[in-house]
């Protein structure tokens, strides 16, 4: 692949800014020890001149959150013409917003903790905090308060009681217009990493288990700071647990609509059942992250990953030019 | 071609492995990498600390430079005394001076920036486990200073005239009765960060004796004292106690420039021996050229023109951020009245939390403050703000008031819609209250609905 000039886009003025930053320093390197031409682009509102300017061969997306995550850049790279890493517009617009996510796995029987869905409107319009307490009493206490579209643990609360639960909703509504009201199931946190093959077929990658100090919650700062969560890679599950949940996270891959890559997080509940929570249509590179890790663990390097990706870009756009 | 390492998780996993126990009580990186996007241009930010060094004569700066190029240039370049120049030292003197002090050129250690005597008064007074006592908020640049040293930082409760020495006491009591010596109180008493309140004058002598009685140390840290918009100046506690107990910080960053990382401590003799020791460890001496640009500017008296102005400057800037958040916080908010200094500390009704709101605030309206969490070690703060005010244009301010106002609005309706109590109002009855700073004595708001407030809160309450 000598010669391949490679966009790699990064930062841009999402919350996740500086996990994308790491994400794509980690993959710089790794494209450069591959013999690539990289064109770095901090993405801002001059994005589109610069893309043209490129003369890329192929983008590499490493953006996480709003804008680089939800299909808006990944539009933006259709109508330019540059092939690109991951998922497409529609699959990132599904992964993005984890109602969507949870109404298609509804739909398919795959097991979703059960969940409410509303919008800031319903609330200021039509009076949906009267409908608060039948949810609550559905949901049982305590439960998860999420922005549906925001890809790090921010703005996700637990209310213990009815009381908590107004502050959780306007945390949540700080980083999105809609969020959701989840019922919180106990149990192990597991990621599914997914990688397609040199075939083309997804396969899962071993199971990851994350651990932190804490007593609820996997948040956003265990999430990206070493040392902070205990990871297990491979899970110490058993064999048909591990089996089921690469099944799970197979099939939600598929019904999504991913490309290429993408990561599955899930609950193994404490009564056995697996439970998906979301899933992340561009899963974090940083070195801290779950899907390197994962591929570590299945023996496929870093720089593998990264030139995996590139290749499986390119082989959409031809597939697609054909 | 990169030579750079590969790192793999598992060197991860043994990078992670070799870290030292105390890494573990560092803490953030959510609210560092939110920050980070505070820096973004199109933010109107208010997070900052910053003076406006963009009023410095850049053609005073040249002539100074151009003097150490043409008359010590040799010097400039080398290596300095640890404990910094006699010049600067005598500048340092000329400072304090103005402050009320006298300080011996014996007494001082000139240190790369105040934040370096955080750090060295930790290192030399701090084991493990011991306590050092702060106020509560406290600087947030001091809270991973006395992490990283694993002190148990015990806060402070203040209210409008500062650290509440009753509090002080009582908790003072009750550590002596656990059998636990606290090594230092950190304190910035005069127009403090982040809370931009004052410690009275009677508090002021009543610490000093506490500090006298229990043969306890006090880590003065005063940056913005000659930062001062009204009023007449306190004496700073070194000025009461003598330089007995008291250990004084003070810096030239506020005054004159963060850039050149000069700041420096006074303190009795062994304890400055010690410190001198710790300063060689960690970087040999503070910058010579630095010390030679400050030099250059204090020794003839010109940097008091400059202060004046700043103030004039700071002055107009607050009176801009107190008229906007009079004109668009909510009835329901609070906030400190600072005669000096660099902030202004907001608390909204506590079903906010500001670091969320921070993320709204960036995500819709491009403007940024510092959460208050960051001022406290126990989780409290949440619904607290700091605001700068030296930095940003009059413009500006109105303007980032305006749009904070608007989405801590939006959350106040919200919440009411939620938990079933209407706060709504008409917008134009707020307009009244400009200028006024206070609660609302209009009676068409009286029906509206008023949370409860925080516990101790700040502006007008006047225990000691």
């Amino acid at each position: 692949m000598s010669a391949l000039r490679v966009a790699l886009l990064k930062g841009g003025p999402s919350l996740e800014r500086q996990v994308s930053l790491r994400s794509a320093a980690r993959v710089e390197d790794a494209l450069e020890r591959l013999g690539l031409e990289v064109i770095s682009i901090d993405v801002d509102t001059t994005l589109v001149e610069q893309l043209r300017e490129s003369d890329a061969d192929v983008a590499f997306v490493a953006l996480h959150g709003r804008g680089g995550e939800d299909g808006t850049v990944q539009e933006l790279l259709e109508i330019v013409g540059i092939p690109y890493t991951g998922s497409g517009v529609l699959a990132c617009m599904r992964c993005m917003d984890k109602v969507l996510t949870k109404h298609l796995l509804t739909r398919e029987d795959l097991p979703t903790p059960d969940f409410f869905a509303f919008s800031e409107v319903a609330f200021r319009e039509f009076g949906a905090a009267k409908a608060l307490p039948a949810i609550e009493e559905r949901l049982g206490f305590p439960l998860v308060v999420k922005p549906a579209a925001q890809g790090s643990a921010l703005g996700i609360k637990f209310a213990g009681s009815p009381a908590d639960v107004p502050e959780a909703l306007i945390a949540a509504f700080s980083y999105d217009e809609r969020v959701l009201l989840e019922r919180y199931v106990k149990g192990r946190e597991l990621a599914v990493s997914l990688l397609e093959d040199d075939g083309g077929d997804v396969k899962a990658l071993p199971v990851v288990e994350a651990r932190t100090k804490q007593e609820y919650f996997f948040d956003f700062e265990a999430r990206y700071e070493i040392g902070k969560t205990d990871y297990t890679c491979p899970a110490d599950l058993p064999p048909e647990v591990t089996a089921r949940a690469q099944e799970l996270a197979v099939d939600t891959y598929r019904l999504l609509g991913c490309y290429a890559f993408a990561r599955v997080d899930m609950i193994l509940a404490e009564d056995g059942t697996l439970q998906v929570l979301e899933a992340q249509a561009i899963p974090g590179l940083t070195e801290t992250s779950l899907l390197p890790q994962a591929a570590d663990a299945a023996g496929i390097s870093f720089d593998r990953l990264v030139e995996r990706l590139v290749e499986l870009a390119l082989r959409r756009a031809a597939a697609v030019a054909v | 071609v990169t030579d750079r390492h590969q790192t793999t998780s598992h060197e991860i996993e043994r990078y992670a492995g070799l870290f030292a126990k105390r890494t573990r009580q560092m803490r953030s990186s959510a609210m560092r990498d939110l920050m980070a996007i505070t820096a973004r241009p199109e933010v109107i930010s208010f997070a900052g600390g910053l003076p406006d060094t963009s009023t410095f004569p850049a053609s005073t700066f040249s002539a100074i430079t151009t003097t150490i190029a043409n008359e010590s240039c040799a010097s400039a370049l080398q290596y300095g005394p640890t404990g910094g120049f006699e010049e600067t030292k005598r500048c340092v003197a000329e400072v304090m001076a103005a402050e009320g002090m006298r300080a011996d050129p014996e007494d001082l250690l000139i240190t790369t920036g105040g934040q370096q005597v955080i750090d060295l008064v930790t290192k030399t007074l701090v084991d493990p486990g011991d306590v050092v006592i702060c106020e509560a908020p406290t600087y947030p640049g001091a809270v991973p200073v006395f992490s990283s040293y694993e002190a148990d930082v015990v806060q402070i409760e203040m209210d409008a005239d500062g650290m509440r020495i009753d509090l002080l006491e009582e908790t003072l009591d009750r550590l002596d009765g656990e059998g636990r010596l606290p090594k230092f109180i950190y304190t910035v008493p005069t127009f403090q960060n982040p809370a931009g309140v004052t410690m009275s004058g009677p508090r002021r002598k009543r610490l000093v004796e506490i500090a006298r009685e229990r043969e306890l140390l006090v880590l003065e840290d005063n940056p913005y004292g000659l930062l001062r918009y009204e009023g007449e100046p306190l004496p700073p506690l070194r000025a009461l106690d003598g330089g007995v107990y008291v250990l004084y910080l003070g810096t030239f960053s506020k005054i004159f420039s963060p850039g050149v990382r000069l700041g420096w401590v006074a303190a009795p003799g062994p304890v400055l021996a010690k410190i001198e020791l710790g300063k060689q460890a960690t970087d040999l001496c503070t910058s010579s050229l630095t010390q030679q640009v400050v030099d250059g500017f204090f020794s003839d008296g010109r940097w008091r023109g400059y202060v004046q102005e700043q103030c004039t400057l700071y002055r107009r800037r607050r009176d801009a951020m107190l008229d906007a958040l009079a004109e668009f916080f909510p009835a329901e908010a609070e906030w400190t009245q600072p005669g000096g200094g660099l902030f202004i500390w907001a608390t909204l009704p506590e079903f906010i939390d500001t670091e969320d709101l921070l993320a709204k605030a960036l995500r819709e309206e491009n403007v940024a403050f510092v959460p208050g969490a960051a001022a406290f070690v126990d989780g409290r703060g949440g619904s607290s703000m700091r605001l700068n005010f030296s930095i940003a244009s009059d413009d500006e301010i109105l303007e980032g008031i305006r749009r904070i106002g608007k989405v801590v609005d939006e959350q106040i309706s919200l919440y009411g819609t939620l938990s079933g109590r209407s706060t709504t109002r008409p917008a134009s009855m707020r307009r009244d209250q400009r200028g006024t700073g206070a609660a609302p004595d209009d009676p068409g708001l009286a029906d509206v609905v008023h949370f409860p407030r925080r516990a101790g809160e700040r502006r007008g309450a006047q225990g000691s």
